[in-house]
């Protein structure tokens, strides 16, 4: 029995490690052998998604090793419904990210290519880790790889970018090894057993009380801060503006998902109560996030930054479809977290190609971009629709369903995050027309290059995904549906349990 | 007619600090082969004095002796601090090899006083009497002295020991006069003595200000606040290889005999002492951060780092018990490889004044010397607490003591402060990693010996990050006696 998701989560990591001891000479076999490594990780995951029973309620590909048995540490990983569609997200972006940026890290790439593929490890680790430990042990890692993307190949403001995000980042993490700490000694005292193993401590009944209100702002105000929830937010422009495209794409379609599936994961099985008495709050400064990122995105200037406050307002969305604690809402939101990664990941990827080639992002640089470019404006088109939510493309799946909940759970607060959509129609039409239709505004602009191979090989595989969640979602809340109801009816249990 | 009866002395107890003693012995009898003689044959003979005693500890390992009429107790306790100390040494001896070559200041003394250094703090380990703590005290503070004062043409180097022999001596006073009121309170110096007397009267005002003074005394000796103030300026000034030993070995060996101290003696006694560690371990931890975060200079950043973490230590204590004492420990052994590493990097860079220690000096280091970079880049993350590496696992079992036993508070202080430190840390970080040199350039020496120190303390770091629960269990296990 090959343990899989192993191999899967270390595989990266190890080959950006060896490719760090290759020779100058061979700096020829950087970019492919980089690539190979992240292609074979991705085909590596697909096992996970077809032999993943959708059936079967618990973990699955799970994997049982000692670590620090006298500590109750061990290394336990495992993937539900909840984390394959993220793992196969991190490893479907990674390929992606590496060759769009090929041709433009020119600097340092052995150290470029091995940062990203230990970011990888991490991200996955991340995702895949069953135990408080070692989930704990990724999660700060992962830190580090970023930090290095951001800071050594970002734009020209990209310390202070990098900085600001792993003092944000730390603050929130550093106060989550106190409430791991407090959950694992709250368990020992209660149960005799000191451990860190999480399907055992989901199993624990807390009592409602100040003790588990503390323990879950400890990890939600660590989640808040990556999601980002408002008003959490200010690290993330700064971030992804300065990161180069790749991390970008990856910090945007993976990083930020480790927040949301921090809630999902974590939060709300270990804290049900204090999630419910603190829903309402998390419910309120979602649509606050949902609204503001929207309207800031209106008027930027620059698609990098228009894009990068989009996000903020997408994860409002996803948290409120989390916080809806129902069905709907919440495969709702697991969804637009892998429309979101599918989405704005393209739209990083675009703005950095047309970056390339005219070393700017401002929309008033740009117009008729058709004429020119028709394909990568046609490309650029379904990209943008997806992230507005156009019905047959796969961020209406996501909206719709987390709506849906939404509004059985508070109507009013629904009501004012839909408006969220209809401004996210406003600000990206807007910036399309500007970039795209009307006459070729600028000189420079009329002997742009179309898609290159490469780029056209980038971007199918994302476009036909967004397609395919779009028109057959049923592929993938498929395999989620059953964990997540498992996830409610343990809430619930949990919750009623000292009525 | 009677014969003169010798007590029985038993020599085992003392047999780890004897090989190191009798290494600085041959040292100095070795000064007076001709000058002809390779002149390495004293640090060989110092490195030798450095792993013949890391053998023996090792070989006496779980098997406690006492010697002297309990003066010195060869518990596990101390054997674990002689294995961190030892290491110390060992690797100070390593990286001072080339440097003090480069810097013109080799001589056989250097090496001598650094093993009577090394003995002072392996005995302070294994003191299991006020006096014999003095003494130990005494012998590994007034090597430091003559140590930080080697470089004799220069100002700083100078200044440094003027105010470390200065305010030590101070400390020393502070601790004897301490040892004085303990010994009128209880009528003994024996630590189990006192702690027997003191079981049936805690209060007794006279053993509260004796002990008391001894911690400001033990405070000095471990830079904390409010006891810190010549830390900066001494490791500014100090040789760097000096420096590395003043901040791991000596404090391994002062915090050996604080931990014995305070366990022991106050065995049966209610805590009260926590609420003054408490506020010390608050202090410290968030004043060094603090002005660490000012500082411009890499050695004097470090100083301060040092009190900072010196915090993270006191946390420990506060938990007390086996896993608070038992954190202190592991946290010990992780910080000495950090922190002796980082030190060590210092000593292979130079510029054309003397050494590259200015923060700006590092500018893209990772360009002209990615291997030392890498390796100075990951002593800091060790620091900041970034896993796998030995930082982490150290702060995760000091937070998780104070957590267990309900100071949840400090924990959280202790934490927050540590997310502040990444921003000093990172700095460097920044400067090796993503700015390009500027200024005269940097030069790195190339050394073996310093190679082979960087890449002990790099494995130990790695090594004790992943696998960490052995050593822990061994911490754990050697405090346990204590608290009986």
């Amino acid at each position: 029995m090959i343990p899989l998701v192993s191999v899967v989560t270390f595989l990266p990591g190890l080959a950006g490690l060896a490719l760090l001891f290759l020779p100058r000479r061979a700096a020829g076999v950087l970019w492919p052998a980089a690539l190979a490594a992240a292609v074979v990780t991705f085909l590596l995951s697909l096992p996970l998604y077809f032999g993943f029973d959708a059936e079967l309620i618990g973990y699955q590909f799970e994997e049982h090793a000692r670590w620090m048995p006298t500590l109750g540490v061990s290394y336990h990983v495992g993937v539900d419904g909840i984390s394959l569609l993220l793992v196969l997200l991190t490893t479907f972006l990674m390929p992606l990210a590496l060759a769009s940026a090929w041709d433009s890290i020119e600097d340092r790439v052995k150290e470029f290519v091995a940062t990203m593929l230990i970011l990888e490890t991490g991200m996955l680790g991340v995702f895949v880790s069953l135990d408080l430990f070692l989930f704990y042990v990724f999660w700060e890692a992962m830190l580090i790889p970023m930090y290095f993307v951001i800071g050594v190949w970002g734009g020209p403001n990209r310390i202070y970018a990098a900085v600001k995000f792993v003092l944000y980042t730390m603050v929130g993490s550093m106060l989550m090894l106190v409430a791991i700490l407090a959950l694992y000694y709250q368990y020992g005292a209660a149960t005799g057993r000191y451990t860190f193993d999480l399907p055992l401590l989901t199993q624990y009944v807390m009592a409602p009380g100040r003790a588990q209100s503390l323990m879950f702002l400890g990890f939600a105000l660590a989640f808040a801060i990556k999601v980002p929830l408002f008003p959490f937010h200010t690290w993330l422009p700064d971030a992804h503006v300065e990161a180069p495209t790749a991390g970008s794409v990856i910090l945007a379609g993976v990083l930020l998902k480790m927040g949301t599936y921090g809630f999902l994961r974590f939060c709300l099985p270990l804290f049900p109560d204090a999630a419910l008495a603190y829903g309402p709050l998390v419910f309120t400064l979602a649509v606050i996030g949902v609204i503001y990122g929207a309207w800031v995105s209106t008027v930027q200037p620059d698609m990098k930054k228009l894009v990068a406050y989009s996000s903020v307002s997408h994860l409002g969305f996803v948290m409120l479809g989390i916080f809806t604690l129902n069905q709907q809402g919440l495969v709702g939101g697991l969804i637009q977290m892998v429309n979101h990664g599918l989405s704005t990941g393209a739209l990083f990827l675009m703005v950095g190609m047309i970056y390339e080639r005219r070393h700017s992002r401002l929309i008033a640089d740009f117009g008729g971009l058709w004429q020119v470019i028709p394909a990568f404006s046609a490309l650029f088109l379904v990209v943008t629709l997806s992230s507005l939510g156009l019905p047959g493309l796969n961020g209406f799946v996501g909206e719709f369903l987390l709506l849906l909940g939404a509004f059985q759970r508070n109507p009013w607060m629904a009501a004012l995050a839909t408006t969220g959509i209809i401004f996210a129609a406003v600000y990206m039409l807007w910036m399309y027309q500007r970039v795209v239709f009307g006459e070729v505004t600028r000189d420079a602009n009329r002997r742009l290059a179309d898609l290159t191979t490469r780029e056209w090989a980038v971007l199918v595989p994302v476009v036909a995904l967004i397609v395919w969640i779009g028109v057959y979602p049923a592929a993938f809340t498929g395999k989620t549906e059953t964990t997540i109801e498992a996830l409610i009816a343990q809430v619930q249990s949990k919750t009623s349990a000292h009525r | 007619m009677d014969t003169i009866v010798f007590p029985s002395v038993l020599f085992g107890p003392l047999a780890p600090t004897l090989v190191v003693l009798g290494a600085g012995a041959l040292v100095l009898a070795l000064d007076i082969l001709p000058r002809a003689a390779p002149r390495e044959i004293a640090a060989m003979v110092a490195l030798a004095g450095m792993v013949g005693a890391l053998l023996a500890t090792v070989a006496r390992w779980s098997t406690p002796g006492r010697a002297f009429r309990d003066m010195v107790v060869l518990d596990n306790f101390a054997l674990f601090f002689n294995v961190v100390i030892c290491y110390a040494g060992a690797l100070i001896v390593l990286l001072s090899m080339d440097y003090l070559r480069r810097t013109g200041a080799e001589s056989s003394e250097y090496w001598a006083l650094v093993l009577f250094a090394t003995a002072g703090m392996m005995l302070l380990a294994a003191a299991g009497d006020l006096v014999v703590v003095f003494l130990a005290l005494e012998l590994m503070s007034l090597s430091l002295y003559v140590l930080a004062g080697l470089f004799k043409r220069e100002l700083a180097s100078g200044e440094a020991a003027m105010k470390y022999f200065l305010l030590g001596a101070f400390a020393s006073s502070f601790l004897l006069y301490g040892i004085a009121l303990v010994y009128g309170a209880t009528g003994t110096t024996n630590l189990d003595r006192i702690a027997a007397v003191v079981a049936s009267r805690p209060r007794d005002p006279l053993f509260v200000i004796g002990l008391g003074l001894l911690m400001v005394g033990f405070g000095f000796k471990i830079s904390s606040v409010p006891f810190h103030m010549w830390v900066p300026d001494v490791y500014q000034g100090a040789p760097t290889s000096v420096t590395a030993l003043i901040a791991t070995g000596s404090k391994a060996g002062a915090f050996a005999a604080l931990i014995r101290v305070l366990t022991v003696t106050l065995r049966g006694v209610p805590p009260d002492w926590a609420a003054l560690l408490w506020a010390m371990a608050a202090v410290t931890m968030t004043v060094g951060n603090v002005v660490a975060l000012a500082q411009s200079n890499l050695k004097r950043m470090l100083a301060y780092s040092s009190i900072a973490h010196v915090g993270y230590m006191l946390v420990g204590l506060v938990a007390g018990g086996v896993g608070g004492a038992g954190s202190v420990l592991f946290y010990l052994l992780t910080y000495t490889f950090t922190t002796a590493g980082a030190f060590g990097v210092i000593t292979l860079c130079e510029r054309a004044r003397g050494e590259a220690v200015e923060v700006s000096d590092y500018a893209g280091l990772a360009r002209r010397h990615p291997v030392l970079a890498a390796a100075l880049g990951l002593f800091l993350l060790s620091l900041v607490g970034i896993p796998p590496l030995a930082g982490f696992v150290g702060k995760f079992y000091v937070f998780g003591a104070a957590v267990r036993a309900g100071y949840v508070w400090l924990a959280v202080i202790g934490v927050l402060n540590s997310a502040a430190a990444a921003y000093y840390y990172l700095r460097i970080i920044v400067y090796m990693y993503m700015r390009e040199p500027e200024g005269a350039a940097t030069t790195y020496a190339s050394s073996f010996a310093g190679g082979l120190a960087l890449a002990i303390a790099l494995l130990a770091i790695v090594l004790l990050g992943v696998m960490p629960a052995p050593f822990v269990d061994l911490a754990q296990a050697a405090v346990a006696p204590l608290l009986r």
